[in-house]
């Protein structure tokens, strides 16, 4: 009788490190990205092609804004609120800019939290960076009810430049869009933690995959890229 | 490796990376705020800019830790759209001088054909 023998598989060979390793792993079969999830290959690859429509608006807002012989309104007035009887420049957007970076920090702990099956602190954190999000949110809805009372319309303006509206509408609308998207998916992630879906690994709603914190990650990087995004909005349209 | 169980970093990192960000925030709200103009305002606003969306990429989206294959997948292709920028500059910028030639104060109306005979 013939005796089944055991063969050992061993473990992963180790893979190639550096730009060796660059290149064995996009020639080598089945996958590129080792070690990588695939939801969140998906995700990056989504974020690259966003990169793109970013920054086409942005480089679109340059060409208006090079070419027009009107004056540009500035900025630094036209954001300026009035608080506590000074006119402070500037200062609602960068309160903006504090709170989405804030959400930014909390993100980046739920997901560390989450990669250590830690339920309760990966959904209050989740549910922090929605909520600060929603504020983002709101303080841009607050933001562009005064310009629209100012009388700032995408085809023109009091202050200068008929461009300044179509640009403004244009990149903060596509950009609120997503943090407002970003909201929502955050909270249906944080239900996920809470109702362990992610411990007990139940198929998703829409992709029937098993749950898993890896999501909490990909969620992740959606939500810095919104930060980021914000980060060349705010330089090239508030302060330029 | 850090991939086998994910990304897991000590929460140290995330906290230093949150603080630095709020410093370069401040920083560039403050060349807004004392009025710093001409190319000390540009390089200022550029280089906290840069530093900002490095830091994010770099340590909350863990860009450091991936491998290479991931890294020159995502950050290289944006490279292009330098192209699209310098061609977008070289054009604005004609717009803008063709546009004072024919439409600003002073200036010639656009060349139009008159026949020989009206001269």
């Amino acid at each position: 009788m013939t005796q089944p023998v055991m063969t050992t598989s061993g473990g992963s060979l180790p893979l190639p490190e550096g730009l060796q390793g660059f290149v064995a792993d996009w020639s080598s079969d089945q996958r590129a990205f080792k070690g990588v999830p695939w939801g969140k290959a998906m995700m990056w690859i989504f974020l690259l092609s966003d990169t793109f429509i970013f920054s086409s608006f942005l480089i679109a807002y340059m060409w208006v804004r090079m070419s027009t012989t009107e004056p540009w309104p500035n900025p630094s007035e036209v954001f300026a609120l009035t608080l506590w009887g000074k006119k402070i420049p500037l200062i609602l957007i960068a309160i903006m800019t504090f709170v989405l970076i804030s959400s930014s920090g909390t993100m980046a702990m739920a997901v560390k939290f989450g990669y250590e099956k830690n339920k309760k602190m990966t959904f209050i954190l989740l549910l922090i960076t929605a909520a600060l999000g929603a504020t983002f949110v709101g303080m841009q809805a607050f933001e562009w009810t005064k310009l629209i009372e100012e009388g700032v319309r995408p085809w023109g303006n009091p202050m200068g430049a008929a461009q300044f509206g179509a640009a403004f509408f244009m990149i903060t609308g596509f950009h609120g869009t997503h943090v407002s998207i970003g909201v929502i998916f955050l909270i249906i992630v944080a239900i996920k933690v809470l109702r362990g879906d992610l411990d007990h690994e139940r198929p998703g709603f829409l992709t029937g995959r098993k749950g898993n914190y890896e999501i909490v990650e990909t969620m992740g990087l959606y939500w810095h890229f919104v930060d980021l995004v914000w980060v060349f909005i705010f330089a090239f349209f508030y302060l330029w | 490796m850090a991939h086998a169980q994910g990304q897991q970093h000590p929460i140290g990192i995330y906290l230093k990376i949150w603080g630095l960000l709020f410093v370069l925030s401040t920083a560039s709200y403050l060349v807004d705020y004392f009025h710093f103009q001409g190319h000390l305002r540009w390089s200022l606003i550029i280089i906290f800019m840069l530093l900002k969306a490095g830091l994010i990429v770099a340590v909350f989206m863990h860009m450091v830790w991936e491998r290479l294959a991931l890294v020159y997948a995502i950050l290289v292709p944006p490279l292009l759209l330098m192209v699209l920028l310098g061609i977008g500059a070289l054009d604005g910028g004609y717009t803008f001088l063709a546009r004072g030639t024919f439409f600003g104060p002073g200036s010639a109306a656009p060349a139009q054909h008159v026949p020989a005979q009206r001269r």
